[in-house]
């Protein structure tokens, strides 16, 4: 049990603990009730992955994973939030208790249900991960995708299933610094840009259904078009 | 060996002094942070005096029970505080009577008593406030299960000296996540037990609102004064748990030295003073919950703990 405090470093350390504040963040998502609160808790979701693939880049020396994380600092916790504050209502925002299809401490549950399966998925792929970082990256970050997809199918409203969806992306992107640290460049860029549009038309999307329809619960929506 | 008894002696008599002014300095800072001037931090040691010699009633309808409660309550956390560190780095001479799950049984002992001595008398307002303690702990139970062992399983041990010394060797074992979840499960369990505001107000005078508050309505005089001072150690107890334990090994003593141990004392009180300056900055800049939202509070505080342990389990 002492062994593996002498073999992991200080680093791997700080990845970890960047790594159990993500899979905090990602319950955390299912627990929030406020549509802001969410938002702002996406954003520190992002800050976490950026210091995660910040910390892996310094350790490795690799620029292209420092690079990574600007992108990430910049496009998702900046750019993203700010976007999706500007295209929906306000209204959306300031609004407290938003529905769920299963109440709250049994969906955080569930959630604890899924990490334990991905735990249990992971661990013979991780018998071959020769890093101590990918030890965590990669079982986190299944853990926030599913977590994402969980959210997104629990929630009845459109900015909180946006939200899911965008840290669905970010469940994936964390498991990728560390298994695939040596992806070109220019692939993180223009996944970057990818889900800076999504975000954008996504959130244009809601701002036309807030508008025609007066709400963002589509869960409630059952028919394409109201006679 | 007669060191480590007297030392032990030290303990329980710092825990007994120090346990009000806590009480005392956490209630100035929130009124200082609510803009008024607030009652002198030595207020709660005049309650006491004043209690003290004060008449006490006892109900004819109330049984053993509620006349035993308040020694109980007094002497229980005097007991836990045998078993952990205060003021030594190093085990004293009741640190190998109980483990951490003994000082959670004892404590939990003087919260069933005080329970039963609510719905003892014939107050209406006692049971409601213990069956909503109860609830409480029902629910924090869990996560102090999954925090205590997780803690364990960790430092390879269920002796709080000797879980301490995990934390800072070497150092960066702090930056632990599954160390720096468990803290924050640890934080909201304190404030849950302790009826601490997002789950309970402690200056609340509402009846019909009170959880933890309610259970002492009926004591008087002497009585009154040991439920008080025994809560306040209670306090003071979890606190050097979660400080002492869990987040700051540091500034305990480490020689056999008398004066060291004498050294610790305003250290463990500067701990506890930068302790209560961020819990003071919680109570205040939240709300408290609404009664069903404490399962949620607690729900999230066992989703740490959890979080804490697959983390742990990742690292194996």
């Amino acid at each position: 049990m002492l062994d593996h405090n002498t073999t992991l470093s200080i680093f791997a350390k700080l990845d970890a603990l960047a790594g159990g504040l993500f899979l905090l963040s990602a319950f955390g998502m299912v627990a929030m009730r406020q549509v802001l609160a969410y938002l702002n808790l996406f954003a520190l979701q992002s800050v976490l992955l950026a210091s995660s693939a910040f910390v892996l880049g310094y350790q490795y020396e690799s620029n292209h994973l420092i690079a990574v994380a600007g992108i990430t600092l910049v496009v998702k916790a900046v750019l993203i939030t700010w976007l999706l504050r500007r295209t929906i209502d306000r209204e959306v925002y300031a609004r407290r208790e938003i529905s769920q299809a299963l109440n709250i401490p049994s969906s955080l549950l569930i959630a604890m249900v899924l990490t334990i399966i991905v735990y249990f998925v992971s661990s013979p792929l991780l018998s071959f991960a020769s890093d101590p970082t990918i030890k965590f990256n990669l079982p986190i970050g299944m853990a926030g995708l599913l977590i994402g997809a969980y959210v997104v199918t629990v929630r009845r409203e459109a900015v909180p299933q946006v939200i899911g969806i965008l840290s669905m992306e970010n469940g994936a992107f964390f498991a990728g610094i560390s298994i695939a640290s040596s992806l070109p460049l220019i692939a993180e860029l223009a996944a970057a840009f990818d889900v800076l549009i999504i975000a954008l038309v996504m959130g244009l999307l809601t701002r036309r259904i807030h508008e025609r329809v007066g709400t963002t619960a589509v869960g409630k929506m059952v028919s394409l078009r109201e006679e | 060996m007669v060191d480590r008894i007297v030392f032990n002696i030290i303990q329980v008599l710092v825990v007994m002094t120090f346990a009000p002014l806590i009480k005392g300095v956490l209630n100035k800072l929130k009124e200082i942070i609510q803009s008024k001037r607030g009652p002198s931090i030595f207020q709660p040691y005049r309650d006491l005096w004043k209690l003290f010699h004060k008449d006490e009633v006892v109900s004819e309808q109330s049984s053993w029970i509620f006349r035993v409660t308040p020694y109980i309550v007094f002497v229980t956390p005097i007991f836990v505080t045998l078993l952990i560190p205060v003021l030594t780095g190093y085990p004293l001479f009741f640190a190998f009577m109980g483990d951490m799950l003994g000082g959670g049984f004892i404590l939990a002992l003087g919260g069933f008593f005080a329970t039963l001595a609510a719905v003892d008398t014939a107050n209406p307002y006692g049971p409601v406030g213990a069956s909503r303690t109860r609830m409480v702990g029902f629910l924090a139970e869990p996560v102090f299960m999954i925090v205590f062992f997780t803690v364990s399983f960790i430092a390879g041990s269920t002796i709080p000296y000797i879980v301490q010394k995990q934390w800072v060797t070497p150092l960066a074992n702090f930056f632990d996540p599954s160390h720096i979840l468990l803290m924050l499960a640890f934080l909201m369990l304190i404030i849950a037990e302790s009826g601490r505001i997002p789950v309970d107000n402690p200056s609340g005078h509402f009846e019909l609102a009170m959880i933890d508050e309610s259970k002492g309505l009926e004591y008087s005089g002497r009585a009154a004064a040991l439920m008080k001072w025994g809560g306040a150690m209670k306090f003071f107890v979890l606190l050097c748990i979660f400080l002492n334990v869990l987040v700051t090994p540091w500034g305990l003593a480490q020689t056999e030295a008398l004066s060291d141990v004498l050294l610790a004392i305003p250290l463990i009180l500067v701990k506890m003073f930068g302790f209560i300056l961020v819990l003071v900055v919680i109570e205040s800049s939240l709300a408290k919950l609404r009664l069903f939202r404490i399962t949620e509070f607690l729900g999230a505080a066992f989703i740490t703990s959890m979080a804490a342990m697959i983390t742990r389990l990742l690292e194996m």
